[in-house]
C-alpha cells in the first residue's frame, strides 16, 4: 500500500445521497479475478447511455471535462449496499485518493482504508459548504493533523480516524503485516479456547 | 456485570486489543464464494502465505453461476474462469468446496445453516454483506471486503472496532398475510436505509420468538439494508431443534456440552443498548418498495409519497430521483399496477418455507399470461425437498419457470436479469438502480405478495387471495 499523508487537489462534486456500491460498480463487472482496471467502469450506468462507452451521458459529472481532481465529494450514506471491495478499487483506479462525505457505510469505509483510499467524514454543513464552492476550488486534506480545508475560504474541519488506521495509512502498512506479527498470540488463543 | 448477547460472544473472541484502535477478533467460520475471493487468494500467493486454518473455511459457487444446465460447462467465458479459479484455489489451499454439481451447493447463506455449519456463539464472516443472515442463530456474523477475506485466510482473525448496539423489539401478533419479510421491510422503512449504520442489531420480542428459523434468517439477512453491520437473535428451543441432527451439527456428548453453553447466549435483563426501538407487530401490513433503496417501502394499500410532502431537501431529491427511475408517481397506489416479472429466490427468501408459502397461494391457480415468473431454490437440498414435497408440480402447473440453485436475478451478474424498463416483484433484498439488470425496476416484497402478483399480473394485496 502507498503511504498517504497530504492530498491537495480540486474535487469532483457528486451531489447525491445513498450512493450504493451497485452504482459505483455494477455486478456485471465483478467477474475479474484481479484488482486492476475497474476505474473505467466506475459509475458505469450513470456515465454512459445504454451501456455504450461511445455515448457518455452529458449531464453526469465525470463526463464534464471541467471537473477533475483526486478528491470525490458525495452526499451522505456513501457506499451502502454490497460488500464488494471492487467499489473501492474502482474509485482508486479512476485516480481518486480521498472520498469526502457526511456519512459512510461501514463496510465501504473499511474497504477504502484497506486500499489506501481515505474516507473523510465531515459534518453535513461543512459538506454543503464544499458543494457551494465554484469549480476549480481546491481542498487540502492533512491526514497527520486530521484536517480538511477549503483552500479559498480557509474553512477547516477536523475528521476522525482511529490511531491504528492512521498509522497504517501514513506508513503504507496493512492489517496483514500486523496480524502476521501476532501469530503466537493467535495460536495461544486457539489452545486456550479449544 | 450484565452483558448483551453481542458482548458475550464478542468478549469470547478477542485475541488482543490495540490501544486507541480495533480489537483482534478470532473467526470461527469463514464462508467464501467465487466473486470476492480470487483477489484474496492472489494476495496470499504474492506474500508467499498459506491459508492458516483451511478447516475453518467452506466454499461454494453461487453469485456468478447459471441457474440452468449446471451440468454443462459455463458458457460465458469470464464467469467460467472465475468459477474455475475458485476450484483451483480450494484444491491448492485444501478448502472444502461445494461447487456446481455437488449436492450441498447453493447460496452461501442458505447452505451454512441447512448443513448445521452455522451455530450459536460463533463468529462468522464472508465476503458478502448478507452474511448477517447467520446471526439468526445467535452468532456474530457480518460481511467483509476482499482485503479482509485475505486477512482471515492469513491469520483466522480480523481487526474490528466494537460497533454500537441497537435492540429492535417487535411484540404482538402478525396480521393475516404478513410474514417475516414484511417485518424487516417495515423496520427499514421506519428507520431508513442508513438508520442502523455503525450498529449491530439484536432483534427481540414475542413476535421474533414466534418465528421459525427460516423466517428469522430473512430478518437478519436484511440488517445490512438499514446500514447495520449485522443482526442477531438469541438462540432458543426453535434454534436448537433446527440445528439438531444436521450434517455438521455436534453429535452425542458434544451436543449436550454445546447445548448447555448455547443456553447462556442471551442479553442479560439489565444489559445496556446504545439505542432501543419498539415495534407493534399489529401495525404491519404486507409491504412493498416503490423506490431505489430498501428503506423506500410502504404498506400495500398505502399511497406512494409525493416528493413535495418531504420536508428535508436531500431526502426530497432522493425520492424524486427514485420515482423518476422507477417510472412512478407520488400520491398513487402501487396496488393494481401491471408487472412483467416475478423473481422468487435469493439469500433472503429461497428456503423451503418460502417455497411452501408460494405454493400455498399458487396451488390450483395459473400465473397471469402477462408475467414471466422465475422461482429459484436457494440450494440443491432445497430443490430436492421442493420436488419431494410436490411443490415443483404446483409451480409447473402454474406456469412458473423452476431454475437451479444460485443467486440468480438478485444481482444482475449472472445470466438471469430483468430487462431494462420492466417491473419485477422480487423476494430479494435490494432495489437499487440496475440491481437486477441495467434499467430494471425492482419492487421488493414477500414470497406471498410475489406469488399473489404472479397469479394476477398486477401488484396484489395477498390478503385478497387468501381464503
Amino acid at each position: 500500500m502507498q503511504p498517504l499523508k497530504i492530498v491537495h487537489s480540486t474535487f469532483v462534486p457528486l451531489q447525491l445521497e445513498n450512493i450504493d456500491t451497485d452504482q459505483i460498480i455494477p455486478a456485471r463487472f465483478l467477474k475479474a479475478t484481479t484488482k486492476t482496471g475497474f476505474g473505467k467502469n466506475l459509475f458505469r450506468d450513470w456515465r454512459y447511455e445504454n451501456d455504450d462507452e461511445t455515448t457518455p451521458k452529458k449531464d453526469f459529472i465525470l463526463n464534464n471535462p471541467e471537473y477533475r481532481g483526486e478528491i470525490l465529494v458525495a452526499g451522505k450514506n456513501f457506499g451502502c449496499g454490497s460488500s464488494r471491495e471492487h467499489a473501492a478499487w474502482s474509485i482508486a483506479d479512476y485516480g481518486f485518493k480521498v472520498v469526502v462525505s457526511s456519512f459512510f457505510a461501514d463496510i465501504f469505509k473499511n474497504n477504502a482504508l484497506n486500499n489506501g483510499l481515505l474516507p473523510v467524514q465531515v459534518s453535513e454543513p461543512f459538506l454543503q459548504r464544499i458543494f457551494a464552492q465554484t469549480n476549480g476550488t481546491t481542498l487540502s486534506i492533512d491526514l497527520k493533523e486530521q484536517t480538511i480545508t477549503i483552500d479559498s475560504t480557509e474553512e477547516q474541519e477536523k475528521f476522525e480516524i482511529n490511531n491504528y488506521k492512521k498509522t497504517c495509512l501514513l506508513n503504507g502498512y496493512d492489517d496483514i503485516d500486523y496480524l502476521l506479527s501476532i501469530r503466537e498470540d493467535i495460536e495461544a488463543f486457539e489452545k486456550q479456547t479449544a | 456485570m450484565s452483558k448483551t448477547l453481542f458482548e458475550k460472544i464478542w468478549d469470547r473472541h478477542v485475541v488482543k486489543s490495540i490501544q486507541d484502535g480495533p480489537s483482534v477478533i478470532y473467526i470461527d467460520k469463514h464462508f467464501i464464494h467465487e466473486v470476492t475471493s480470487p483477489q484474496a487468494f492472489a494476495g496470499l500467493e504474492k506474500r508467499g502465505l498459506q491459508v492458516f486454518r483451511p478447516d475453518h473455511v467452506v466454499a461454494t459457487a453461487d453469485h456468478n453461476v447459471p441457474t440452468i444446465d449446471q451440468h454443462l460447462p459455463i458458457r460465458e467465458e469470464l464467469s467460467r474462469k472465475q468459477v474455475d479459479k475458485l476450484i483451483e484455489n480450494c484444491k491448492k489451499y485444501g478448502i472444502e468446496l461445494y461447487g456446481l454439481g455437488h449436492p450441498y451447493q447453493g447460496i452461501v447463506h442458505v447452505i451454512g445453516p441447512e448443513l448445521g455449519i452455522t451455530q450459536p456463539g460463533m463468529t462468522i464472516v464472508c465476503g458478502d454483506s448478507h452474511t448477517s443472515t447467520h446471526g439468526a442463530f445467535g452468532s456474530i456474523a457480518f460481511g467483509i471486503g476482499t482485503s479482509e477475506v485475505e486477512m482471515v485466510f492469513a491469520s483466522q482473525c480480523l481487526l474490528q472496532g466494537k460497533p454500537k448496539l441497537m435492540r429492535i423489539n417487535i411484540d404482538g401478533e402478525l396480521n393475516k398475510g404478513v410474514v417475516s419479510k414484511d417485518i424487516i421491510l417495515y423496520i427499514i422503512s421506519k428507520i431508513s436505509a442508513s438508520g442502523a449504520t455503525g450498529y449491530f442489531v439484536e432483534y427481540a420480542g414475542s413476535t421474533i420468538r414466534s418465528l421459525s428459523m427460516e423466517a428469522r434468517m430473512t430478518i437478519c439477512n436484511m440488517s445490512i439494508e438499514m446500514g447495520a453491520r449485522g443482526g442477531m437473535i438469541a438462540p432458543d428451543e426453535t434454534t436448537f431443534n433446527y440445528i439438531k441432527g444436521r450434517e455438521f451439527a455436534p453429535k452425542g456428548e458434544e451436543w449436550n456440552k454445546k447445548l448447555e453453553d448455547w443456553k447462556q447466549l442471551f442479553s442479560d435483563v439489565d444489559a445496556k443498548f446504545d439505542e432501543e426501538i419498539f415495534i407493534d407487530a399489529s401495525e404491519i401490513e404486507p409491504m412493498i418498495t416503490y423506490g431505489t433503496n430498501p428503506g423506500l417501502g410502504i404498506g400495500i394499500t398505502a399511497l406512494i409519497p409525493t416528493p413535495e410532502s418531504i420536508p428535508e431537501e436531500g431526502e426530497r431529491k432522493n425520492i424524486l430521483k427514485a420515482l423518476t427511475y422507477m417510472g412512478l408517481q407520488g400520491g398513487k397506489q402501487l396496488k393494481g399496477m401491471p408487472v412483467q416479472n416475478i423473481f422468487i429466490g435469493s439469500c433472503t427468501n429461497s428456503r423451503i418455507e418460502d417455497l411452501r408459502l408460494v405454493a400455498s397461494v399458487v396451488k390450483g391457480r395459473k400465473k397471469s399470461e402477462h408475467v414471466k415468473v422465475m422461482i429459484v431454490p436457494g440450494s440443491q437440498q432445497v430443490a430436492a425437498q421442493a420436488k419431494a414435497e410436490g411443490l415443483n408440480q404446483i409451480f409447473e402447473e402454474a406456469g412458473f419457470e423452476i431454475r437451479q440453485a444460485g443467486c440468480s436475478a438478485c444481482l444482475g451478474m449472472n445470466e438471469d436479469k430483468v430487462p431494462a424498463g420492466e417491473y419485477c416483484i422480487s423476494t430479494s433484498n435490494r432495489n437499487f438502480e440496475g440491481r437486477q439488470g441495467a434499467g430494471a425496476r425492482t419492487l421488493l416484497a414477500s414470497p406471498l405478495t410475489a406469488a399473489a402478483s404472479a397469479i394476477t399480473g398486477v401488484v396484489t394485496d395477498v390478503r385478497e387471495l387468501l381464503s
